[in-house]
């Protein structure tokens, strides 16, 4: 019982790693962005080239992943993005369902179809007990890893200048705007920053959640969840969110199979028509 | 005196904010009543409340003695009381004719018919085209509202308020934004509107206040601060107070 | 006090001339039902034409003229294409036309309940609610394998005649012309509908729900109403599907179906109803040609033509579509000179 509430809290730890850059792009610009499992796709694919082709060591390549994908996200956003936000939110999905489209074709041409894995280290395969408790040791290093990240953003977004300009950005980006905040650029960073933990979350989720060309299409959803139910004005609706995800996920399939994806659906419906604006959100934000 | 419209200690609340302050308020049948007050006054809220666009927190709203406080705006709509906005609200993509048309088809329980074509009754075109022209849009009926003057626009919000058949209306500010020279245009449709529908009309120009309104109600703060005919409250020193007091706080 | 009746003539013309049928259209349907003679070789992929753009007409009704975008709009799509598929599987209606019916009163039924679902939110919350209902439906058939044969799609179907007398034959000859009649006559219904006061008042719901509902229309009954008939529109394209293949498999809900179809509505333009069926033969002779070039990258030409579409502006890439539409202001002063000299003459 334990060990699926252990594997739920890391699965829901990738998701939230994974999302939380949607949640600040859909926050602050109110930009419907379905593309961003791209971003994630790339960032597995460049740990798989890395580690399995090249032999690069696993962990030097998480953060090679990170900036790929963030570099990958920086020029989108200026060379695309940018002339979308200020369209209809139609325009919007219809944008970026097509970059969806793109990536999985582009992947599957580069990769091939089938799905890829990455060779984790020996020292992170298998599993050890404490307390009669399985714990898978990469599923550890997953938690250690995000859970880190968390900290570390919710850090930034308190305590920095950046943070405090993002806040001010995703607040009201007319007065910041009027305060002298260069919006587009902190957009521009964000965006960038948040493509890149994407990135990051492909490469660490690339052992457990599968990576093949359609995983865009495949999560699009999940993170969808994850944004909508969690709400975008705070980082902490997204995270728990995200570890109800996971869990219930974890939980629903090992428990009750038959019901596949049922629930998860069925709840996410609900929610939305119960908290349109989340289920974590500030009353009444925007 | 018969009263067309009542309120009854209607209190509405934004987390923490009174917006409107056990406002009970009675509105004489075929009154020319005028509701003013400074900014942040609860006026706008008083609208929105009487025309079911927000809820209340506590307190009824009757019409002609029937309770309407928990009706939605459209139904509200069928039972007469419309109101125009401050902020123009009109269809862009529509022309002043099918606007028009729309308002009339509904209030006439027609707005659902899927199998006749738009325009295919006559007494119906009839009707859209005098009201066209008593507001002087006939020669704009074509044209797309987005593209229509300012001044044409506010009488579209007038007159497609008019075409509902109000029994009482709600002016919200008729003449804000109009140009000098296009006013009195607005005035004089306001003045002419039927004498057996009943106004209230929202306004800060007092010019209008005066020459309009047969009784005039101030509200402060949002709840209703002063009450009776236009010498009254103009005699009144606490209004003036009030209206002073905003000034000097604006300079 | 009455207007004079000229005003009211020309008013009248005015209006009527938003229904007036252009010779471009006129000629477009010709063109389609002379295809039955015409092009008899290419019947099976006009077949698909043909369901695709009563799919992306039902889709051009709640998002051209009520404003809802959905992501999910296969939800009905399937639901109408499994219904017809197992009412000819177990034999419970035989005759494809009735049965075609049968599903699309089941896609309106569905379309009502989780209309409801569609009423309130953001254009986020109704993108994610169309496509959880239509995801969820996914899963239902996929679970329901004793019924709908899962992730296999259902097999063994065999439809009768059409009427009795008409047999589905391999070349899609018989599928062509049945399919064309129904998006035919559904077409007239649409059409009718959307130059109704009904349709009007769309317009109006989806141009300002504010003032809508402060004229005294039920902006939320008005929704209802539409996607519920939206719905039974999509359960017949995917009846027709069923019936022209006679197959159902769980691709009828699938996300990518949802998705290809924004795609054809928007490639022909929303909110003048050829746009669906313009678009649908745009994408599959796009899709023909494309996918014979190199089937499996096939996704990415469609998702470069949806970037540049959105890049270059819906807008000015279904300009040359603007014939079809009904700003033919040219056409109304014809009308207003017409009346004017005919009541001048009438006066002498």
């Amino acid at each position: 019982m334990l060990t699926i509430l252990f594997d739920g809290i890391a699965y829901g730890m990738l998701l939230f790693v994974l999302a939380s850059g949607l949640a600040v792009t859909l926050g602050l610009m109110n930009f419907i962005n379905l593309a961003h499992g791209s971003f994630a796709m790339a960032g597995g694919y460049v740990t798989v080239i890395l580690v399995n082709r090249l032999g690069v060591p696993f962990f030097a390549s998480l953060p090679i992943a990170f900036l790929a994908s963030a570099v990958i996200g920086f020029v989108f956003e200026r060379a695309l993005y940018v002339h979308v936000y200020k369209k209809p939110h139609l325009d919007q999905v219809l944008f970026s369902i097509g970059l969806v489209f793109m990536s999985v074709a582009a992947a599957d041409y580069v990769m091939g179809s089938g799905q890829i894995f990455v060779q984790i280290p020996k020292f992170l395969q298998g599993q050890f007990e404490i307390y009669g408790i399985g714990i898978g040791r990469y599923r550890l290093l997953i938690i250690v890893i995000c859970g880190l990240l968390t900290v570390a953003l919710q850090f930034i977004l308190a305590n920095t200048r950046f943070g405090s300009r993002l806040r001010a950005a995703v607040d009201d980006s007319r007065v910041a705007r009027g305060l002298g905040i260069n919006v587009n650029w902190v957009f521009a960073l964000t965006f960038a920053f948040g493509s890149g933990l994407a990135g990051l979350g492909g490469a660490l989720g690339a052992e457990i959640l599968g990576l093949d060309p359609t995983f865009p299409l495949k999560f699009m959803i999940y993170f969808l969840i994850v944004v909508t139910v969690g709400g975008t004005s705070s980082i902490t609706g997204p995270f728990l969110a995200s570890l109800l995800l996971g869990i219930g996920d974890v939980a629903g399939k090992y428990y009750v199979p038959t019901l596949g994806s049922f629930v998860i659906y069925t709840i996410m419906i609900v929610v939305l028509i119960w908290r349109p604006q989340g289920l974590f959100s500030r009353a009444a934000s925007r | 005196m018969a009263v067309a419209l009542e309120t009854i200690n209607l209190v509405k609340r934004f987390s923490g904010i009174v917006a409107s302050n056990n406002v009970s308020l009675q509105i004489a049948k075929g009154a020319r009543h005028a509701l003013i007050g400074p900014n942040g006054a609860g006026k706008t809220t008083l609208i929105n409340l009487l025309t079911g666009v927000q809820r209340p927190t506590g307190g009824r709203i009757l019409l002609d003695g029937e309770d309407i406080t928990s009706l939605s705006t459209h139904e509200r709509v069928r039972l007469g009381i419309v109101r125009t906005f401050q902020i123009n609200q009109l269809f862009n993509d529509l022309t002043p004719l099918e606007t028009i048309g729309l308002a009339v088809s509904e209030r006439r329980g027609q707005g659902l018919d899927w199998w006749r074509i738009v325009g295919s009754r006559p007494d119906l075109v009839a009707e859209v085209v005098e009201i066209l022209e008593r507001f002087h849009l006939a020669d704009v009926i074509d044209k797309r509202t987005a593209v229509l003057p300012y001044g044409k626009q506010r009488l579209l919000e007038i007159a497609l308020a008019i075409a509902c058949r109000p029994r009482v209306l709600l002016l919200d500010e008729p003449a804000a934004g109009v140009p000098e020279d296009e006013r009195h245009e607005i005035l004089a449709a306001v003045a002419a509107l039927p004498a057996d529908v009943t106004v209230l009309l929202i306004e800060h120009d007092m010019d209008i206040v005066f020459s309009f309104a047969d009784r005039i109600s101030v509200l402060v703060n949002g709840a209703l601060f002063v009450e009776g005919s236009p010498e009254e409250v103009a005699r009144d020193p606490r209004v003036k107070a009030v209206y002073l007091g905003e000034e000097v706080a604006d300079a | 006090m009455l207007p004079p009746p000229i005003a009211i003539r020309v008013a009248t013309e005015w209006l009527a001339a938003r229904a007036r049928w252009q010779p471009l259209e006129v000629g477009f349907w010709i063109v389609a039902f002379a295809a039955i003679w015409l092009f008899p070789d290419r019947h099976l992929i006009l077949t698909e034409i043909a369901w695709l753009g009563l799919f992306a007409l039902s889709l051009d009704l709640i998002l051209g003229y009520a404003g809802i975008i959905s992501l999910g709009h296969a939800a009905f799509f399937g639901l109408g294409a499994y219904t017809a598929a197992l009412l000819a599987k177990y034999e419970i209606i035989n005759e494809p036309v009735l049965a075609l019916l049968v599903a699309g009163l089941a896609a309106m039924a569905l379309g009502f309940v989780t209309s409801f679902l569609v009423l309130r939110g953001s254009d986020l919350t109704r993108l994610m609610v169309t496509l959880g209902v239509a995801l969820l439906l996914r899963e239902l058939a996929n679970r329901l394998g004793w019924l709908t044969g899962g992730a296999d799609g259902l097999q063994g179907v065999s439809i009768k005649p059409v009427l009795g007398m008409f047999r589905f034959d391999m070349f899609g000859h018989t599928g062509y012309a049945y399919s064309l009649i129904v998006l035919f006559i559904l077409f007239l219904i649409a059409r009718r509908l959307v130059n109704s006061p009904f349709g009007l008042s769309l317009l109006s719901v989806k141009g300002n729900p504010l003032r809508a509902s402060a004229i005294g229309i039920s902006v939320d009954g008005r929704l209802i109403a539409i996607y519920t008939v939206a719905a039974g529109f999509a359960g017949i394209a995917g009846a027709l599907l069923a019936q022209t293949t006679s197959f159902a498999s769980l691709e009828v809900f699938s996300f990518d179906r949802s998705a290809d179809l924004l795609l054809v509505l928007i490639i022909g333009g929303a909110g003048y109803l050829y746009g669906g069926l313009i678009g649908a033969i745009i994408f599959k002779f796009m899709q023909d040609y494309l996918s014979a070039l190199t089937p499996q990258y096939w996704p990415f030409w469609i998702g470069l033509v949806l970037v540049v579409i959105v890049m270059v502006g819906r807008d000015r890439i279904t300009s040359w579509t603007a014939p079809f539409r009904r700003i033919a202001s040219h056409l109304n002063w014809r009308a207003l000179a017409r009346h004017v000299a005919a009541s001048s003459s009438e006066r002498r």
